[in-house]
C-alpha cells in the first residue's frame, strides 16, 4: 500500500479493543498483516520508533566524530594501543551479535505462539546482553586501574563517553526485555501483540550495529 | 515487491515464511556469516602485510555487517520502503557530518592567523 493509499478498517477484535492501549498498539499493525486507520496506513508506533532509531544515528555519529576528531590528539597517555584489549573486544562482539540472533529467533518464537521457546530465547538476550556489559565493566575497571579516567586525556573522554553511552544503551535494551520476558511469562506476550517484542529487537539490533561500528572504528582502526 | 495494509511487504522469495519474514534457518545462516566477517576482521588487524589495506578492508567488512543486520535482522528487505527512507535518511547525514569532521580536522590544512 502507498502512502497516500486509504488506510484500512480498523480492526475489530478483541485483541484492538478500544482503551485496552497496550493490545491496540501491538495487535493492530504486527508485521503478519494487521492493520489500523492511519493517514499511511503504517504502524505509527513502529513508524515513530524508526524516526527515533534515525535521530539516534545522528546522536551516535557526533561522539563518534568527535572520538575521530581527538584521535592521537592526546598530550599525555596511556594511549588507545597501550590499552585497548582486541581479543576480549572481539569476543564481547561475537557475543552481541548472537544476542541479535537469539532477538529474531525470539521474536520468530512470539510471532508463532511458541511460548517456551519464546521464553528461552528472550532470556538468552537477556544473558548475552548481560554479558557484554560485564565484558565493558571489565574493560573499564582494567583501564581505570592502568591510569585511564574520564578525565586522563582526550581519548579516556572520548572513549569512555562514546562507549558508556553504547553501554548505556545496552542496560536500557537488557531491561526492556526483562519487562517482555515477565509478560512472556504471564502469558501477555503472544502472536496478538508481537509488535512490542518486533520494536524492542529493532532497538536491540540497532545497539548491535552501533557496536560493529565502534569496533571497527575505535578498536580495529588505530 | 508487493505491499500489504499494515505495510508489509511480501517478497515472493523463497527464504520467508507467512508475513514476508525471513526463517529461522535464514536467520542462523545470518548469524554465521556474521561471525565469519568478524573474524575475517580480527585476522585482517593481525596480519602486517594488510595494513597499507587495513583502513578499507575494515570498513568495507564493517558495512557488509551492518547492511546485513539491518536488512535481514532489522527487516527492511521485507517491511515499507518508508521505514528504509525514515532510517538511511538520517544516517546519511550523520555520515556526511562524520566525513566532514574527520576531513576538516585531520587532513585539511590548519588555518593559522599568526
Amino acid at each position: 500500500m502507498g502512502i497516500g493509499s486509504p488506510a484500512p478498517a480498523p480492526e475489530t477484535s478483541p485483541g484492538n479493543a478500544v482503551g485496552d492501549m497496550t493490545g491496540t498498539r501491538a495487535a493492530s499493525a504486527t508485521s503478519h498483516g494487521g492493520g489500523h486507520a492511519t493517514s499511511t496506513g503504517l504502524d505509527t508506533w513502529k513508524l515513530g520508533f524508526w524516526i527515533f532509531l534515525g535521530s539516534e544515528t545522528l546522536f551516535f555519529g557526533s561522539l563518534i566524530s568527535t572520538y575521530m576528531v581527538y584521535k592521537h590528539e592526546s598530550i599525555v597517555g596511556p594511549h588507545p594501543p597501550e590499552v585497548l584489549n582486541i581479543p576480549l573486544t572481539s569476543i564481547s562482539t561475537f557475543v552481541l551479535l548472537m544476542s541479535s540472533l537469539a532477538m529474531v529467533i525470539a521474536l520468530d518464537a512470539v510471532q508463532r505462539g511458541m511460548r517456551r521457546s519464546a521464553l528461552f530465547w528472550i532470556m538468552a538476550v537477556v544473558l548475552l546482553g548481560g554479558g557484554f556489559l560485564g565484558f565493558q565493566a571489565y574493560e573499564f575497571t582494567h583501564f581505570y586501574h592502568v591510569g585511564l579516567t574520564l578525565e586522563t586525556n582526550l581519548f579516556g573522554s572520548t572513549f569512555f563517553i562514546l562507549t558508556g553511552f553504547h553501554g548505556a544503551h545496552v542496560s536500557v535494551g537488557v531491561m526492556w526485555l526483562l519487562i517482555l520476558w515477565l509478560d512472556a511469562w504471564r502469558g501477555r506476550l503472544g502472536p496478538h501483540n508481537a509488535l512490542r517484542l518486533e520494536i524492542a529487537g529493532l532497538y536491540w539490533h540497532f545497539v548491535d550495529i552501533v557496536w560493529i561500528a565502534i569496533f571497527t572504528l575505535i578498536y580495529l582502526i588505530e | 515487491m508487493a505491499t500489504e495494509p499494515g505495510g508489509t511487504a511480501s517478497p515472493s522469495h523463497g527464504d520467508t515464511h507467512e508475513g514476508g519474514h525471513a526463517t529461522v534457518g535464514t536467520y542462523v545462516l545470518i548469524g554465521v556469516i556474521l561471525t565469519i566477517i568478524t573474524a575475517v576482521e580480527v585476522a585482517v588487524f593481525y596480519i602486517p602485510a594488510l595494513a597499507g589495506v587495513l583502513v578499507p578492508v575494515l570498513i568495507t567488512l564493517s558495512a557488509t555487517k551492518f547492511v546485513i543486520v539491518v536488512l535481514f535482522y532489522m527487516h527492511l528487505r521485507y517491511d515499507h520502503p518508508i521505514f528504509s527512507r525514515v532510517f538511511f535518511g538520517p544516517m546519511m547525514l550523520a555520515l556526511f557530518v562524520v566525513i566532514s569532521l574527520i576531513l576538516l580536522f585531520k587532513y585539511l590544512p590548519r588555518f593559522d592567523p599568526y
